[in-house]
């Protein structure tokens, strides 16, 4: 009985210690082939994006997987946050001489406008319920899109300059746009490191896990599988909607921040609906609520195309193709078959266990 | 004063009357039944009381309380708690997590707390383990812990939902139909467990059923429904020898 | 007369986006899914035209035939491979599975036709007819749109209201189970559902490269998710809702064109639908189902 009652804090520490573990020396492991040159330039290029999808996907997790709520538009709070994080760069380039430290600053503040963006966002989207749901992150995604397409910001002397749909402020002498509306941003220096990604994999890891093992996401996990028993509970499922939606958005946000510092280039264009598709994917097929699935999945999902490269042409047909068959394969007859087996055995097990029980009491 | 005390309820869903005009008192350490045939209005009592519906006139008062508009995780906290006539339970966590979800509000720690595990994470989750387990004995499910929720058979998923229940601290337990699907042992045993529960917790008990004799063995007084309205109140013995109840029940 | 000019562009274009939206609700009340490779069939109804008109030199008509054939069966095709083995599976898988069919069908596009933009020549000829001795204008394209947008809802609230293919539609949408009790042939249904949605796609497809005739692998998505978005406004599921929602979509969208910005169009778009959605959840025309506790 002892053991039970360790049961969930230790064993679940455990995981967590080893998920950890894997990240770093996937880490180690990448940058040895790196250093043995091992690795093709446009293989290296992909490095921090790949880093980028692991935490969105992981983020989206929180919200799909692990509310329960499907959401599409979460290349909006992407975006958010890769805006963010090119204005915070800009405009502390000379107060922050460190880049490690300025991206970490960037990341913050990537994380707490997306986090706000997310609230502006949660509150009237969370009161919907699943297709409905759908539709209108999907649309809001898309306004964040528009929006950011018809913003300029500039900086000079005198400070920050903000108008929207056209450029109403003068730059004084020296200043420079910031955000040039449709044209984006251009000239930003990367900042953005593989080690910077992999630590920001390890700071989401860390809270996500955490999360999932706390009352909060008992609490989370509860409003997904029967809404009405968790708010009979005493739980208030708008709340931990709210929360779940929230702490998603940030992660988004910062892992927006790491993207956008990583190009030199950077269009509202580029976190659109179907950068949402493409996380969703990672998600779905990485197995809802399973992080680890998620890791991977985005990881090789980011790769397979360049991988597919030999083929060039034919490279998206046969993503496609892939697709369709894994979703099919996962959902077959065969699959349920044997998960169906699981459940039945653990069952018995318990039915065995019972009678054992009965007897020996 | 009683512990629940709900007057002149009634609630219409379009032009239906679904209830009527319903006045109850009961006391605290009661185990009162709740009785009437199928579609008499029983579940539709308890969605009011647990703010699921809110009532369309009348009134409900725990301890003094008004229950009305308040939102049902606000009437959990004041101290109701309820099980469902089709079990709901949160079938992809651990038996264990249940009880612990139903803990969320008895044995609490920040938000920092949850994402960091820093602080008094430990020694909080430890004491819920610990609670929820001594919940779970009382229903015989402590040796299940670790058991995802949905692979329980049918019997104990409806006992687990009653652990559940108690693991918010109610002062008032409401439990809808616990013994439909049983067999006459299953029914036997979850009576007898009820009873220890009323004991053990402290808890008053207001349950549903639509088989009386059932109810007869264990409640110590007994609201009928028929057609949304009350036909009859008293204690057991009062109430089946009433011939309007005997009728509701088997039909001219 | 601008004003009227606008409003007359607003519903030649919410009369393109009701055709879609009308075959995306038929699907999704039927198979509760969201097909979002429905943009993608609209397209390729575009290139079927496309290449019957400009490639074999057939006329217009033929070209609209080939559409809607080549569509209709595509789209029975698709549902039968990609989303009849899925029919038991969780929502999200078909939802990605539908995703996978429409990176399939852009990339095919992209492969057979490349991504270079092909001018569609309007199937309907001819100078756009005067009105009010000239200071303004209709083209025929719009009429014919109009017209064909009020044709298929008419036709289609009858099919579904008066015949027994439509009965048996309304009652798998319903409850595909006891609907297979009452002796319906679910995967049927499913399959001429299917096959209306894709056919109304590919008539679509065609109004639309006519109105708008720049045509590439990509045309079909955004006014997939703009009629989608239509379809949900009116209430998905809802024949005249998505007519409603489809035409008041256009509307909105050109209006805001005109006066508003033309970047900000789409935000205006999606911002009226969460406007909508959060004051009617159901939509403006759709049935609220409530959980039973």
């Amino acid at each position: 009985m002892n053991k039970l009652k360790s049961y969930a804090a230790s064993k679940r520490g455990r995981d967590s210690l080893l998920s950890y573990g894997i990240v770093i020396i996937a880490y180690i492991a990448m940058q040895a082939v790196i250093a043995g040159g091992g690795l093709s330039s446009s293989l290296k290029g992909q490095l921090v994006p790949i880093c980028a999808y692991i935490v969105m996907a992981v983020s989206l997790n929180l919200t799909v997987g692990i509310l329960g709520e499907l959401s599409l538009g979460h290349a909006g709070f992407m975006s958010v946050g890769a805006f963010t994080g090119i204005v915070v760069t800009t405009a502390l380039a000379d107060a922050i001489p460190s880049a490690p430290v300025r991206l970490a600053v960037a990341i913050a503040a990537g994380g707490v406008i997306a986090a706000i963006a997310g609230v502006i966002v949660g509150v009237p989207v969370l009161r919907l319920k699943g297709d409905y749901l759908a539709i209108v992150t999907l649309a809001f995604g898309e306004i964040i899109k528009n929006v950011v397409n018809v913003l300029y910001i500039g900086r000079d002397a005198s400070g920050l300059h903000f108008s929207l749909l056209s450029q109403r402020f003068e730059l004084a002498e020296g200043g420079k746009m910031i955000i040039n509306g449709p044209m984006g941003v251009s000239g930003v220096q990367k900042i953005s490191t593989f080690t910077s990604g992999v630590v920001l994999i390890l700071v989401t890891l860390f809270v996500m896990l955490n999360l999932i093992n706390s009352r909060t996401g008992r609490a989370i996990m509860s409003v997904r599988d029967n809404k009405i028993a968790a708010d009979s509970i005493g739980i208030s499922t708008t709340r931990y909607k709210l929360l779940a939606f929230v702490v998603s958005a940030a992660f988004a946000g910062m892992a927006g921040t790491l993207y956008g510092m990583n190009f030199s280039t950077v269009t509202a264009a580029k976190f659109d609906f179907n950068t949402s598709i493409l996380v969703l994917v990672f998600v779905v097929l990485g197995g809802l609520g399973n992080i680890w699935g998620s890791i991977i999945a985005a990881a090789l999902l980011t790769v397979l195309p360049e991988l597919l490269r030999a083929v060039s042409d034919y490279r998206m047909l046969i993503y496609a193709i892939l697709l369709i068959a894994l979703m099919l394969f996962n959902n077959s007859g065969l699959k349920r078959r044997i998960i169906e087996k699981r459940g039945l055995r653990q069952m018995e097990k318990l039915e065995k266990a019972d009678m054992a029980g009965k007897g020996g009491a | 004063m009683p512990m629940l005390e709900v007057t002149e309820l009634g609630i219409s869903f379009g032009g239906l009357r679904a209830v009527d005009e319903l006045s109850m008192k009961i006391e605290q350490g009661g185990l009162v039944g709740l009785i009437g045939p199928n579609g008499a209005g029983k579940t539709t009592v308890f969605n009011m009381l647990t703010g699921v519906y809110r009532p369309t006139d009348g009134g409900i008062r725990l301890d003094g309380e008004n229950l009305i508009g308040k939102k049902p995780n606000e009437i959990c906290r004041m101290g109701v708690a309820r099980t469902f006539q089709n079990i709901r339970l949160f079938p992809n966590l651990p038996v264990l997590d249940n009880v612990k979800t139903g803990l969320h509000n008895q044995i609490t720690y920040s938000l920092f707390e949850s994402l960091t595990h820093f602080g008094g994470y430990r020694k909080k989750e430890r004491a819920m383990d610990e609670r929820a387990l001594d919940i779970l004995k009382v229903f015989d499910l402590d040796g299940m812990a670790s058991y995802q929720a949905a692979n329980l058979p049918y019997g104990k998923q409806r006992k687990l939902e009653i652990a559940r229940a108690l693991a918010t601290d109610p002062k008032l337990l409401l439990l809808d139909e616990p013994a439909a699907g049983m067999n006459p042992n299953e029914t036997a045993e979850l009576m007898e467990t009820i009873q220890l529960v009323r004991k053990k917790f402290g808890v008053t008990i207001l349950l549903i059923e639509h088989d009386m004799k059932l109810v007869s063995g264990i409640c110590e007084y007994l609201y009928v429904l028929n057609f949304g309205r009350l036909l009859a109140e008293g204690t057991p013995g009062e109430v089946l020898k009433n011939p309007e109840v005997v009728t509701a029940y088997l039909g001219e | 007369m601008t004003f009227l000019n606008h409003l007359i562009s607003g519903v030649s274009l919410g009369s393109i986006y009701a055709i879609i939206a009308l075959g995306y609700t038929m699907v999704y009340g039927i198979a509760k899914m969201l097909n979002f490779a429905h943009g993608d069939v609209i397209m390729v109804g575009g290139y079927m035209c496309f290449c019957a008109t400009a490639y074999l030199g057939w006329p217009a008509w033929m070209g609209v035939v080939l559409a809607v054939v080549v569509c209709t069966a595509l789209g029975v095709v698709i549902e039968r491979l990609a989303y009849k083995p899925l029919r038991m599976a969780p929502a999200l898988a078909v939802l990605i599975t539908a995703i996978g069919v429409s990176y399939f069908l852009q990339n095919a596009a992209l492969l057979i036709w490349s991504s270079n933009p092909k001018s569609f020549t309007s199937i309907i000829s001819g100078e756009p007819i005067p009105l009010f001795g000239g200071r303004l204008s209709i083209s025929r394209i719009t009429i014919v749109a109009v017209l064909a947008c009020v044709v298929i809802m008419a036709a289609l609230s009858l099919f579904t209201g008066k015949t027994k293919m439509g009965t048996a539609m309304r009652a798998v949408s319903e409850d595909k189970g006891a609907a297979q009790l009452m002796g319906i042939n679910v995967n049927t249904t499913i399959s001429v559902t299917f096959a209306i949605g894709s056919g109304l796609a590919a008539i679509a497809g065609v109004l639309l490269c006519s109105a708008y005739p720049t045509l590439m692998p990509t045309t079909g998505a955004m006014p997939g998710i703009k009629a989608f978005t239509a379809a949900v406004f009116g209430g998905i599921g809802s024949i005249p809702g998505a007519f409603l929602g489809g035409v008041l979509l256009g509307l909105i969208e050109t209006f805001s064109k005109a006066y508003i910005s033309t970047q900000l169009s789409d935000a205006i778009v999606f911002a009226v639908l969460i406007v909508v959605l959060l004051v009617k959840p159901d939509g403006l025309l759709g049935k609220h189902v409530s959980e039973k506790v």
